[in-house]
């Protein structure tokens, strides 16, 4: 894998071919949000390369899905520039941004599939609203992108008759309906048995080389996200605290790093939530 | 002072909202089955209580107007009360009523749970703007529905009344009908009636999308905007009745 350098450049207009999305000294708080929880970026460079599997890991409430969304132009960063395929994503008007979304997928973590419609329409429903095709050739469309992920068989199904593994192999089906360049995976792996979470590890990865995909997957599934990563960041509190290929993560100095890869309950990140001691409370409520 | 900073930015949101769904009006022409669809479910999924409601009023209407009618020995005016009540306001301020109950917070409750369930967001990152797709042709079978509704629930509630007057209490059939065509006039009242109803669709259609879109996407949220969407609206349709019969009536 070959690294660009990385120069301190003020909005680069022109990037190496390899890098898809180039994050630089993002920052970013939620509007209305309490003072102290803090902002939930601050300053974070990312580079995920063209036809990779990046994977971002981090605890719970360090904006993964935030991170997303940013990507996918749906919130704003309050500093910091984010670029996808040569394009600032902030800076594009409505029209250009929908022109980019329609080369990004993104998979919901509840699989976000319409609920009136079958699994058909829903794959179907990209694809008809931003062509003109022929029924028949959606139909095949449609088909084609269900075999890839393994349920042609429940077309006709609604929704709600679906297993959540299911639900989420749909949504798949409908990330690609478009040929995307780029897939966003919001935490495909929470909630799955061992055999849906099989199934989703294989597709990730297959379709990221069949499809010559570039595939960003967010999770805290670290096993199962490392085995299918070429490169992985590590947020914590609004930071990138490691980097690198699995193998170099594994082998990572970092005690905090140590603590996340092997779920340890305490460490850097404490298991009591820092407060007065248990001594002083009890004594303050005798009182 | 912060709810007063709040209603305001609701109010802005609301206001760009509108905008953004009548923006979305045009494209729906080439595709109008969508609205179709959303007629039927928000339209004639209305029409049973409106049907039944319109019944019931227009045969209260007739016993209780006999009452006091009688008294003058003007029970033959019967139909002309109940008509002209209807027309001018009992037709489209309860048939809006019942509207905002049934059918703007299924709206509501809808979008809401749209939202909670990220089918919105989803949409908007397969570059499909939710309002456009979802939002307008709701609005559009909302302000197209009220004033049919308005229409079936004033002539039911006619029939109600003459039903009343007539076989139960012995008002002179031809009395009731010819008195009713005499005094009640297209211009002054059935259009009047006919504004009403229009700018109540408009207005219940509006807060129901809003509130949905706007609701906070939890159950605790959406539970919420949907309670406000019957209040506001039932509150907007009595404030605006007043508003309009004022410039329609006063002068």
């Amino acid at each position: 894998m070959v690294h660009a350098q990385r120069k301190p450049r003020k909005r680069p207009r022109r990037k190496p071919a390899d890098v898809l999305v180039r994050i630089r000294g993002l920052e970013f708080a939620h509007q209305g949000r309490e003072v102290e929880q803090g902002p939930i970026f601050r300053g974070v460079d990312l580079d995920f390369y063209r036809g990779k599997v990046v994977a971002i890991l981090g605890p719970s409430g360090t904006g993964k899905t935030t991170l997303l969304k940013l990507i996918g132009g749906q919130l704003s960063p309050q500093a910091g520039t984010i670029e996808v395929d040569g394009e600032v994503v902030d800076e594009l008007d409505r029209k250009g941004l929908y022109r980019l979304r329609k080369r990004m997928g993104m998979l919901f973590q509840s699989g976000a599939l319409l609920t009136d419609m079958t699994v058909f329409d829903n794959v179907a429903f990209p694809i008809r609203e931003h062509s003109d095709l022929p029924e028949s050739m959606v139909r095949d469309l449609v088909l084609m992108k269900l075999e890839a992920v393994g349920l042609r068989g429940a077309q006709e199904l609604m929704p709600a008759e679906l297993s959540g593994g299911m639900a989420r192999r749909v949504a798949l089906a409908r990330a690609i309906a478009l040929d995307p360049m780029m897939i966003l995976y919001d935490e495909p792996f929470t909630g799955q048995d061992p055999i849906s979470m099989g199934v989703l590890i294989k597709l990730i990865r297959e379709l990221n080389q069949t499809l010559r995909l570039t595939s960003v997957v967010v999770s805290h599934d670290v096993e199962e996200t490392l085995s299918i990563a070429d490169y992985v960041y590590l947020l914590s509190e609004g930071q990138v605290v490691g980097q690198g290929t699995p193998q170099q993560i594994r082998k990572s100095s970092s005690a905090w790093v140590q603590q996340f890869l092997r779920g340890e309950p305490d460490g850097p990140v404490p298991f009591h939530i820092p407060t007065i001691s248990l001594q002083q409370e009890l004594l303050e409520e005798g009182a | 002072m912060n709810r007063v900073f709040n209603s305001v930015q609701r109010l802005g949101r609301g206001t760009l909202f509108l905008f953004h769904l009548l923006g979305g009006i045009g494209s729906l022409i080439p595709r109008f089955s969508l609205v179709i669809q959303q007629l039927y479910s928000v339209g004639v999924h209305s029409l049973l209580i409106v049907v039944v409601a319109g019944l019931f009023v227009g045969m209260v209407l007739g016993l209780q107007g006999y009452n006091t009618l009688v008294d003058f020995g003007a029970e033959e005016s019967l139909g002309v009360l109940v008509a002209l009540s209807l027309v001018r306001e009992l037709g489209p301020v309860v048939a809006a009523l019942l509207f905002a109950g049934r059918a703007g917070s299924a709206l509501t409750a809808e979008i809401g749970l749209m939202k909670a369930t990220e089918q919105l967001s989803g949409m908007e990152m397969m570059a499909v703007d939710p309002v456009h797709r979802i939002v307008s042709p709701r609005f559009l079978a909302g302000f197209l529905s009220l004033p049919l509704l308005t229409g079936i629930f004033t002539v039911l509630g006619v029939y109600g009344g003459y039903f009343v007057a007539v076989p139960l209490l012995g008002v002179d059939d031809g009395a009731f009908w010819s008195q009713m065509q005499a005094r009640v006039d297209f211009y002054d009242d059935l259009m009047s009636g006919v504004i009403k109803s229009v700018v109540f669709g408009f207005v219940v259609s509006w807060i129901a999308l809003f509130e949905g879109y706007d609701a906070t996407p939890t159950s605790e949220g959406v539970s919420r905007a949907t309670t406000r969407t019957v209040v506001h609206a039932s509150l907007a349709v009595l404030g605006l009745d007043f508003v309009l019969t004022a410039l329609m009536f006063g002068a």
